[in-house]
């Protein structure tokens, strides 16, 4: 597994906690359909929330929500849409949040939650 | 409450309006949004403005920031708002006090090093802050010397962005960097020359003293190597010196061109001489975007001479009959109108042919009758009209130079002192009227009961109107210039000698 892809999968780990012990509960995680992948999907109270997940080791290219675009955004977006299809329930209530995450070599790890950016 | 405000301004034409800057940072992906009706080169503020806030040290919050220009309806030109923008969201992020920028009006642009760039027209900013009430304003290093010309107002020249933010209360160390300062400002053009240069046309020399007292436009009319543009050159040369409104309003529009006004107002008045090849928009100004001043306003209270004056195009000189007649250059846009000052004294030089020859003592005219008549046909009645000095210079003859190198000559110096008197005698009698210079003065007050003169005065332009030599708008001018002449002659009131002077000055193109 490539060094990026690691950091990726232990990022998306810590962002899992944090958004436990801030008490979402996590419904799905690395959800696959052709159009691509969500990274997390919690439930916070009446609200199902699609999380988008950036790792990064250092901000020398900037820091990781920055790296959000607004076309992620839309794909994050239609692959709510998608994930809703293919758990059907009830999902009148859904947002879509940010989770920027950087975890530099040394020192402590620094994560940024975003409620509602789409 | 992540809400910064600050001040700055925004010019059209030399007025400035004070612009509410407003940063809202609120929890989104990191975006910078700059609403309020930017220009191009606003609206690539917000790049300047996040790079040098890393780059000196006081990065900005990875949030969204929203900047509001307000009135929203303005349109707003340039980057001299960089400051105020970075100030702003700084403020918001809570970096700096937010009370005490509300307080400051900021001008600059910055850098992507953090670093303060001097920007044009500082001065008319500096004096649109201060009639807005403002007692404080923050400039770039590199404008300090220029906005410190306003006086009354306490200008806080910082380097960089760092600086800024310290100055405002934020907590950072002090770093100091090399500020960036203006070219140092080119020695002037070259002086004007001395009248006393001009070797005989005494008669010439004469009418342009009358023309600097009484503040009389000039047209010249002679063959080609007569002297005409040595003469029109030397004319700021004996115009008295700008009092301080005017020199604030000289230096305020060099500033706006972006030409160099140093740590002084010129006193001087300026001289604008355009090529003939001139447009409309680069005479009297114009733009599409930011409406620029032209060749006419930056020769407001002082000379604007037109050299080979048919040879420009004939729009392009009638645009000049509204500051001739008004003193103000208004430019309109669909979304604005935008006022220059323009109250200049017109010099215009022309030969009377397209060969030049025409009515020269020492060589014949080539011309045929009908292209000579074109050539000063070009030059509007409406624009001659307002020209109170028509005079046709003459080539000295080598028996004239021989006499003017053994004469004595007047220098500039001693002609200048002459229009002083002048128009300090003129400013007298004028005092209780809406005007100070002869050249202002309606006809109708010059033949009303408080200045009329006697019949015996002014029987020869009385004879001239008669037999139909000149009209009646020509009789008026012609009693300004004899006012002109008395007052350069220290009389109280024109004699019958000085109208007969002043009827000379107009005799160029009848004759």
């Amino acid at each position: 597994m490539a060094a990026k892809d690691d950091l990726g999968t232990r990022g998306e780990a810590m962002a899992a906690r944090y958004l436990e012990l801030a008490g979402l509960s996590i419904v799905d995680r690395n959800w696959r359909c052709p159009q691509g992948e969500i990274d997390l999907v919690a439930q916070d109270g009446t609200e199902l929330v699609f999380v988008e997940v950036k790792t990064r080791s250092s901000v020398a290219f900037g820091h990781p929500l920055e790296a959000i675009t607004a076309s992620k955004l839309a794909r994050l977006r239609r692959l709510a849409a998608a994930w809703c299809e293919a758990h059907p329930g009830n999902h009148d209530r859904i947002r879509i949040d940010a989770v920027g995450i950087i975890v530099p070599a040394v020192g402590d790890v620094e994560v940024d939650h975003l409620e509602r950016v789409f | 409450m992540a809400i910064g405000r600050t001040w700055s301004v925004s010019l059209l034409g030399l007025r400035g309006a004070v612009v509410e800057i407003e940063a809202d940072i609120s929890s989104n992906l990191p975006a910078f949004v700059l609403i309020g009706l930017p220009d191009a080169a606003l609206g690539e503020a917000k790049d300047r403005v996040r790079s040098a806030a890393i780059n000196s040290g006081c990065a900005l919050p990875n949030r969204k920031i929203t900047v509001n220009l307000s009135p929203a309806a303005l349109p707003k030109h340039g980057s001299g708002f960089d400051l105020a923008i970075a100030l702003a969201a700084l403020a918001a992020a809570g970096s700096i006090r937010s009370e005490s920028i509300d307080t400051v009006l900021h001008i600059g642009e910055l850098g992507l090093d953090g670093r303060l760039r001097p920007i044009d027209g500082i001065l008319p900013c500096v004096l649109a802050a201060f009639r807005a009430g403002f007692s404080t304003v923050m400039v770039a290093t590199g404008n300090a010397d220029e906005a410190s010309l306003v006086p009354g107002v306490r200008i806080v020249p910082v380097a960089s962005l760092r600086d800024a933010a310290i100055w405002h209360g934020g907590e950072f160390a002090p770093e100091p960097v090399d500020a960036i300062l203006r070219p140092a400002p080119q020695e002037l053009t070259a002086d004007s020359g001395d009248l006393a240069d001009v070797a005989g046309n005494v008669d010439a020399v004469e009418a342009m003293v009358v023309a600097a007292a009484g503040g009389h436009h000039v047209f010249l009319l002679g063959p080609p190597g007569a002297g005409k543009t040595m003469l029109a050159s030397r004319l700021p040369g004996l115009l008295p010196d700008l009092d301080a409104e005017a020199a604030l309003e000289v230096s305020s529009i060099r500033s706006l061109c972006g030409l160099p006004v140093g740590g002084s107002l010129t006193l001087r008045p300026p001289l604008e001489s355009p090529h003939h090849t001139a447009t409309a928009a680069a005479l009297v100004g114009g733009g599409s975007g930011q409406i620029r001043p032209g060749a006419a306003a930056r020769a407001s209270h002082g000379v604007l001479f037109l050299d080979e004056a048919p040879e420009f195009s004939r729009t392009v000189l009638d645009a000049l009959r509204q500051p001739l007649e008004s003193g103000v250059i208004s430019i309109h846009r669909a979304n604005a109108v935008a006022h220059f000052p323009g109250r200049f004294q017109l010099v215009m030089a022309a030969n009377p042919c397209p060969c030049g020859q025409y009515g020269a003592r020492d060589s014949e005219c080539t011309c045929p009758p009908n292209s000579r008549r074109k050539y000063v046909g070009r030059l509007s009645g409406p624009l001659l009209d307002r020209i109170d000095i028509q005079f046709r210079v003459q080539r000295i003859t080598a028996a004239q130079l021989r006499l003017s190198a053994e004469g004595s000559h007047t220098s500039s110096a001693e002609a200048r002192r002459r229009v002083v008197d002048a128009r300090a005698v003129a400013a007298e009698r004028l005092a209780r009227t809406p005007w100070s210079v002869n050249s202002e003065v309606p006809g109708t007050w010059l033949r009303g009961p408080a200045t009329r003169l006697g019949v015996s005065t002014t029987a020869s332009i009385d004879r001239a109107l008669e037999r139909g030599g000149i009209t009646m708008r020509g009789y008026d001018r012609v009693l300004r210039l004899a006012w002109t002449i008395c007052d350069l002659d220290g009389a109280t009131a024109p004699t019958e000698a000085h109208v007969g002077q002043a009827l000379y000055l107009r005799r160029a193109i009848s004759s």
